[in-house]
């Protein structure tokens, strides 16, 4: 994830080249990232302001809009918790299989995100393995929104543990143990060294995750039930706008993604950089 | 650069065999992967007999729409062999890859095989379905795709909306209501028929699923599958035509027109509408369906052009974003 530190200008740097490299790196951004979202963001006003603002306000696309939001916000939260516990026992502990459960947090990464989703409903539907049992509870998991925060805390995990587990890796004992010596608890321990230490990462993961939700399609529309004012995420709402040839619309609602998701991620950056500078 | 190695090679290879090798692509909808696998390879040896020339047809299959959509975007299809006219049409409209009278230039509207839709129900019928009126008894859940992005799931709609049109006492703002009423028992809209199927037998979600003839018969012959499911057929459904097209512009291009041609003048020929009863597509050939009279029950269908006044209408009235079934979906309803 980029972090926002603007380079500081100087007459003369002691690295060379930065003239090249520079202009290297924005003709590789244009051309990997800016061009496809600059034909991105053109679409959308050939449907002229008020048709966009109708477009993007209509029941069902904020509908949509809420629904991956909020899903993906839920699963990078579970997340971050949950990451941080598997990639602390991951860093600190030794048991037997510890690769391969280590190398078992990569596969969501590696897995296509379609036989995922087929996989996730299988377990989750009322007649699979999970879903049965939880069915007899009355909860409903595959085909309602919950379905969609699993599929999303699937893809999500890797995000968070890999992020965090440099940085656990680097954490020296000796803070720990100094605090310990000093009569912290250990739960004080961990709010006042452990955590403000990770917290800057784990902010960085956790975002990775939910930017990754965000845009999740392939796992999540096997699990979702996709009922429109239900269940219908925001990016099987564009393929169905790209359906009816509504490439406008497709786009429009597109453009709301990237807003939110770039705003999201913005403010992400600045309440990490944030918490780096108050250590 | 591709396109000259290959055209170097097949010239290389058609000088030195006086043989040709031929490619097609097929752009196909979901459920006609067993069917053109069977098609394919009588075809070749039929082609490969006549002409002496060697015939390899790809295959891609996906949602009706979605493969409309990617001719239009420029997915290099011979021909088109899609679930309905419409999605033709818009290729003809959009793309302008071939004449917008392409329908005229096969017998029956460019339709070599038909189908309709059925209701595969849990073995036993346990709600005790017979026709149309009973998917919405309270508590039922049917099973069926999102017509807008199914081709098989609009043909469904478009059956629904017949039946409670063309009823003794109906009415298009009957038919209206009962559609309305239909979708909110659907619990699950999946994007295409295959996930539909899936989600019904291998989920075991919904106690109907509308399906397409040839995939309920296909899900019975699954192994097990005439155990759990059994077929009904409503006193009325819809006559589906999937229509197939040449694709002009890329044909001349690739210069397989004859090939192409011959290809879908196959489909009409008797050996090929049998194969096409065996994968349980109703054959136009009187003579084929007679003979599988047994496994295509004489049921009223609905023709899309008596009832609704032809697909493009249908389109625009029922699919279109806003269109009836947006408003299904409108809250408070």
């Amino acid at each position: 994830m980029a972090t926002l530190v603007l380079p500081r200008v100087r007459s003369r740097s002691a690295l060379p080249g930065f003239g090249f490299s520079l202009a290297f790196t924005l003709f590789y951004l244009s051309a990997i990232v800016l061009i496809p979202l600059a034909a991105l963001i053109i679409r959308p006003w050939e449907l002229g302001w008020n048709g966009f603002w109708a477009e993007i306000l209509a029941p069902r696309v904020l509908h949509a809009l809420k629904l991956s939001f909020g899903a993906a916000a839920v699963a990078a939260a579970i997340n971050s918790v949950f990451g941080l516990i598997v990639a602390w026992v991951l860093v600190r502990y030794r048991f037997p299989f510890k690769r391969v459960v280590d190398a078992l947090v990569d596969l969501p990464f590696a897995l296509p995100t379609a036989v995922a989703g087929i996989a996730l409903s299988a377990l989750y539907a009322s007649n699979g393995w999970i879903g049965a049992p939880l069915e007899k509870a009355g909860i409903k998991i595959a085909y309602t929104p919950y379905g969609v925060v699993v599929a999303l805390v699937f893809i999500g995990l890797p995000f968070v543990v890999r992020t965090l587990q440099p940085v656990l890796t680097d954490l020296s004992r000796d803070s720990e143990e100094a605090a310990a010596t000093l009569g912290a608890t250990r739960f004080q321990t961990f709010r006042r060294v452990i955590l403000p230490t990770l917290a800057p990462t784990l902010l960085t993961g956790t975002a990775m995750a939910f930017a990754r939700a965000v845009g999740e399609y392939g796992s999540v529309i096997f699990i979702a039930g996709n009922l429109p004012m239900v269940s219908e995420i925001t990016p099987l709402l564009i393929i169905i706008k790209l359906q009816e040839y509504d490439y406008a619309g497709a786009a429009a609602v597109g453009v709301v993604m990237l807003a939110v998701s770039f705003v999201f991620l913005l403010a992400l950056n600045a309440l990490q950089a944030w918490v780096s500078s108050r250590r | 650069m591709k396109k000259i190695a290959i055209a170097l090679i097949c010239g290389l290879a058609a000088s030195a065999a006086h043989a040709a090798d031929v490619k097609l692509l097929n752009v196909s909808y979901d459920p006609t992967r067993e069917l053109y696998k069977d098609i394919n390879a009588a075809f070749a040896a039929q082609y490969k007999q006549k002409t002496g020339d060697t015939v390899t047809i790809n295959m891609s299959h996906n949602g009706s729409g979605a493969q409309s959509r990617a001719i239009i975007d420029g997915l290099d299809a011979d021909v088109a062999t899609l679930a309905l006219a419409y999605d033709i049409d818009a290729v003809a409209d959009k793309a302008k890859l071939l004449p917008k009278d392409w329908m005229k230039r096969l017998p029956q509207n460019s339709s070599p095989y038909t189908s309709t839709i059925v209701f595969l129900v849990r073995k036993g019928n346990p709600w005790k379905v017979k026709d149309w009126g009973d998917l919405v008894k309270p508590g039922i859940h049917v099973v069926t795709p999102n017509p807008k992005t199914s081709g098989g799931a609009r043909w469904s709609y478009l059956a629904a909306w017949a039946w409670a049109e063309k009823s003794p006492g109906g009415s298009a703002d009957k038919a209206k209501a009962f559609v309305a009423n239909l979708y909110h028992h659907v619990p699950v809209l999946d994007t295409g028929a295959r996930g539909a199927t899936t989600t019904f037998a291998q989920r075991g979600i919904g106690d109907v699923l509308l399906s397409w003839e040839n995939e309920a018969h296909l899900a019975l012959a699954e192994a097990g599958g005439a155990d759990k499911f059994q077929i009904v057929y409503p006193p009325s459904s819809i006559l589906a035509e999937p229509s197939v097209a040449v694709i002009d512009k890329n044909v001349d291009r690739h210069k397989t027109r004859a090939a192409a041609e011959a290809y879908l003048k196959f489909l009409y020929t008797k050996d090929a509408q049998e194969i096409e009863a065996k994968n349980f597509y109703r054959p136009r050939d009187a003579a084929v369906l007679a003979a599988h009279a047994s496994q295509f029950p004489n049921i009223k269908l609905y023709d899309i052009d008596d009832v609704f006044g032809g697909w493009t209408k249908a389109q625009q009235v029922h699919f279109s974003d806003g269109g009836v079934f947006d408003q299904i979906y409108k809250p408070g309803q």
